[in-house]
């Protein structure tokens, strides 16, 4: 252990001008500050998502509202999707991952520090190419418009014949640009953990953040390959006479819906298992153990990744596949639960016994912790095909996949922001204010998607833009909508908490959490070159052996 | 103490969810999937309270588990400064809450497939109805081959004794997007996909109006594409057939505005059996009067509505495929008039 922070001499870091400082940030190839590009360009894109949301709850608040025309709602939830998936939940995450891994393997950077630049700015403006067709999208009526085709674009909606002008052209090129930077990323990360780990960092070291963005990566390229293809596909349905998906010519709506969720389904796991990662990273720290059985959260990850790549039709169910294909698609979507399950136990196993520490990234991980078991249960409802064909496509499913995504990827990544704020930043995030986003957040989330649940077996289908009254739906919705506005003002705590704390933050030092991974041997934040002299690391826990060295981890293995 | 308020705010959701379905069971004919009135929605109601009984146990587990662990192990003022017992994991431990979960997966697999084959592989019996189900944007489209009828986004099938059932199956068509047909206490649902003609059956065993709608985006009115299915008794069926299967009432009253249905763009979409107008891209009107709504479920059939309709659809239904043809006040009235006398 020989990684000694550098501190900068002060000299070195005297305001320079704003113009030199943009110029650096738009020319940068340093992963760290990639990875912080990458997180505030997602935090962007989620206040523009959750704007799109609360739009979509105003409307549905009581039977046949007129808050919105039914054009604009439908261009609403499709631009919700696509932003929250493709410009918030998968940047953001890269953005940790592209922070984490160097420092955690004692890497001096990625592998590939330019083809990282390149893959950041490729998903950024993909995003903005996404909503600029609001102006240049020449709807059906002549003016801008946005794509209405919802996030999965089924064929044959998404055709010139039922989908004129340019606004799906848009949906097509930001997906295919921002995912040839996924692509990109992917490609990164996997070389930089393969070829660029410190001495002593075997593959059976690694943290656990590593070994999971590793399969996650892995995961992208296998998932986002078909999506990428099917989307050249569509353009040349759309511009060159091709009929892939042309029912009218022969072509087959089917072949699109395999095709969009051989990716759509891996891409659940491609944002859970990197946020699976914090939660084996910080749920050790504040139980003041070790992860519980390792060796198994490793096989579960890549066990979860291979069975996950085998489950996508569980989301046609309802398209008319032979009992055999619903039989084959129900047994192994249950069966993803078993490895996830395991995980689940492993964490509770983590907390057992230990001294556990309500900060409050703990707090945001045992809500973690708590929602995603019941996203996951759901799951288990859902891949019962006879039970999915009256849940799906209503206002279950939506509910259910809030709660992986909100309540769990979300619940996750607010406890990373906690947690590596300080490391990114050199300042605490307030824990006060901390506490208020977490409360109202959890008081709003629960509001809002334990509700959704109801109107789903209430016969309610998503993606109406309103709904006829004596339905018994109006009271739920409205109760759903009222939650919504709650968890919006939680974000505006923790905006508001991002903000405040840069400025007037207390100092965090290079270890404030007292935890036992690489990034906490470094300066916070991090010098460019990261690390003076390479570690040398003999055990999982490299700090907890310097900080115990009458009993430490490597003694053990 | 978040513990605490996360169980209260389930007891608080349950009972919102118990006063809910309560609310709506008490209305005629609501969607709820747990009021089922047919064998296939029936088996999934069966199949549904099993998984759900099986995940509320393993949620109780395992929420108690997080529950006790979170409380007993919270971190005290006495230890501060000791790092607890460093413990790395345990195989038995391991092995267990891998195998238990096996099993659990075993059983509800089991117990789902016999449900799917149960549902998708019933054979059609001699006395089945047939009824070809053709989607379009945004209404319904109703073909009964062996009877001759046609008509739109109301359904009409007898009810099935057990004793001696009469199943009604269908065979999902579209004609543009895919739509999705859901009526929740009949049937799960089943899409109607472009180029990939699908099946799926039911035997209501009790007579009344169900509700239901396209639950499958199909573009803007994908919302008011709403769904009615009639449950009749034997006899009710027999005479609702009979009454399809005329040709359509000629009333020399209304002959003004026929010549106005006949002479604009009207006759070009639809039909009416046994005049020229023989259109097939919007609803067969022949019976028109017969139905309880317009547009897809959108408006009660009244005069009032019929007569907006025609005027300005958009004003019912934004988005609508049917254009406002913008006739005199007078012809307005005379097309409304001719409507009224298809019955």
């Amino acid at each position: 252990m020989a990684s000694d922070a550098i501190t900068v001499p002060v000299g070195q870091t005297e305001a320079r001008p704003w113009v030199d400082e943009l110029h650096q940030w738009l020319t940068t190839v340093d992963h760290k500050r990639l990875g912080i590009l990458y997180i505030v360009s997602s935090l962007l894109f989620l206040a523009v998502g959750g704007v799109e949301a609360l739009i979509i709850r105003i409307q549905l608040m009581h039977s046949h509202n007129n808050f919105v025309s039914p054009e604009v709602f439908n261009q609403m939830f499709t631009m919700h999707g696509t932003t929250m998936i493709f410009f918030v939940a998968m940047p953001v995450l890269f953005g940790f991952a592209n922070y984490l891994v160097p420092l955690m393997i004692g890497a001096r950077d990625m592998a590939f520090p330019r083809l990282n630049a390149f893959s950041f700015w490729l998903s950024f403006l993909g995003g903005l190419l996404l909503y600029f067709s609001f102006v240049g999208g020449s709807g059906l009526y002549g003016a801008g418009s946005a794509p209405d085709v919802g996030w999965w674009s089924y064929a044959p909606l998404g055709a010139r014949a039922f989908s004129p002008g340019h606004s799906s052209d848009y949906w097509t090129l930001a997906l295919l640009v921002s995912g040839f930077g996924s692509i990109g990323t992917a490609i990164n990360i996997i070389a930089t953990i393969l070829c660029l780990r410190c001495p002593g960092m075997k593959l059976s070291r690694m943290p656990l953040l590593v070994w999971m963005n590793l399969v996650m990566a892995g995961m992208v390229l296998l998932a986002i390959t078909p999506l990428s293809a099917a989307q050249i596909m569509l353009l040349i349905d759309r511009y060159l006479g091709g009929h892939f998906f042309d029912t009218q010519a022969g072509g087959s709506a089917v072949l699109w819906m395999h095709f969009f969720w051989i990716f759509g389904h891996p891409e659940v796991y491609i944002l859970i298992i990197p946020c699976f990662a914090f939660m084996s990273e910080i749920i050790p720290v504040f139980s003041r153990k070790p992860i519980f059985g390792y060796p198994v959260m490793v096989a579960a990850t890549v066990c979860i990744a291979f069975v996950s790549m085998s489950v996508w039709a569980h989301h046609m169910f309802t398209i008319g596949m032979n009992s055999y294909a619903n039989s084959f698609f129900t047994i192994t979507t249950m069966v993803v639960g078993i490895p996830t399950g395991i995980k689940i136990f492993n964490w509770i196993g983590t907390m057992w016994g230990g001294r556990i520490q309500f900060k409050t990234a703990m707090l945001f991980s045992i809500g973690f912790l708590f929602q995603f078991l019941i996203a996951g249960l759901t799951g288990i409802m859902l891949a019962a095909s006879p039970f999915d064909w009256q849940l799906s496509l209503s206002y279950f499913v939506v509910a259910h996949f809030h709660y992986v995504i909100v309540g769990g990827i979300l619940f996750a990544l607010f406890g990373a922001f906690y947690y590596w704020y300080p490391k990114m930043t050199g300042r605490m995030l307030s824990e006060s204010l901390g506490k208020w986003h977490f409360w109202l957040f959890l008081i709003g989330f629960h509001m809002t998607f334990d509700v959704m649940h109801i109107p789903g077996i209430l016969g309610m289908p998503r993606r109406i833009y309103t709904y006829e009254p004596g339905r018994g739906w109006d009271t739920l919705n409205l109760i759903v909508s009222i939650g919504a506005f709650i968890q919006a003002i939680a974000i505006l705590v923790f905006l508001a908490n991002l903000i405040i704390s840069y400025f007037k933050g207390v100092r965090a030092g290079n270890d404030p959490w007292d935890a036992w991974t690489l990034e906490w041997s470094m300066s916070s934040p991090p010098p460019a070159y990261n690390f003076a002299t390479v570690p040398t690391v003999e055990s999982r826990r490299p700090l907890w052996d310097l900080k115990h060295p009458e009993d430490p981890d490597s003694r053990y293995e | 103490m978040w513990v605490l308020a996360q169980a209260i705010a389930l007891l608080f959701w349950s009972s919102v969810a118990v006063w809910a379905s309560e609310t709506t069971s008490a209305s005629r004919h609501g969607t709820n999937i747990f009021a089922p009135a047919s064998t296939p929605a029936k088996s999934i109601t069966n199949l549904s309270v099993f998984v759900l009984v099986t995940t509320g146990i393993i949620f109780v587990v395992v929420f108690a588990l997080i529950f006790y662990s979170v409380f007993k192990f919270r971190a005290r003022a006495k230890d501060a400064g000791r790092e607890p017992a460093q413990v790395y994991g345990s195989t038995q431990i391991e092995l267990a809450w891998t195998i238990i979960p096996i099993l659990i997966v075993v059983v509800l697999f089991l117990a789902t497939a016999r449900v799917i084959h149960a549902i998708q592989d019933a054979p059609e019996p001699a006395g089945a109805v047939d009824v070809t189900v053709i989607g379009h944007q945004y209404w319904w489209e109703f073909r009964y081959p062996k009877l001759g009828i046609v008509t739109a986004n109301e359904l009409h099938i007898p009810v099935s004794d057990p004793g001696h059932p009469t199943p009604t199956f269908l065979q999902l068509l579209s004609a543009d997007t895919d739509h999705s047909f859901w009526v929740p206490e009949l049937a799960g649902k089943t899409d109607l996909i472009p180029n990939h003609p699908n099946r799926m059956w039911m035997d209501p065993q009790r007579t009344g109006v169900f509700l239901g709608q396209c639950a499958q985006y199909c573009g803007i009115q994908h919302a008011k594409m709403l769904l009615r299915v009639s449950v009749d008794g034997p006899e009710d069926f027999a005479a609702w057939v009979r009454a399809q299967q005329k040709p359509a009432v000629e009333d020399a009253g209304a002959i003004a505005g026929r010549r106005v249905f006949e002479g604009n763009a009207c006759m070009n979409c639809h039909r009416v059996d046994g005049t020229s107008a023989d259109g097939h891209f919007g609803p067969d009107l022949t019976h028109l009067m017969s139905r309880a709504t317009i547009a897809a479920g959108a408006a009660e059939n009244t005069h009032d509505n019929l007569r907006l309709w025609i005027q300005n659809p958009s004003a019912i239904k934004p988005g609508s495929l049917m254009p406002a043809m913008k006739l005199s006040d007078a012809d307005l009235d005379a097309v409304v008039s001719y409507m009224e006398t298809l019955n």
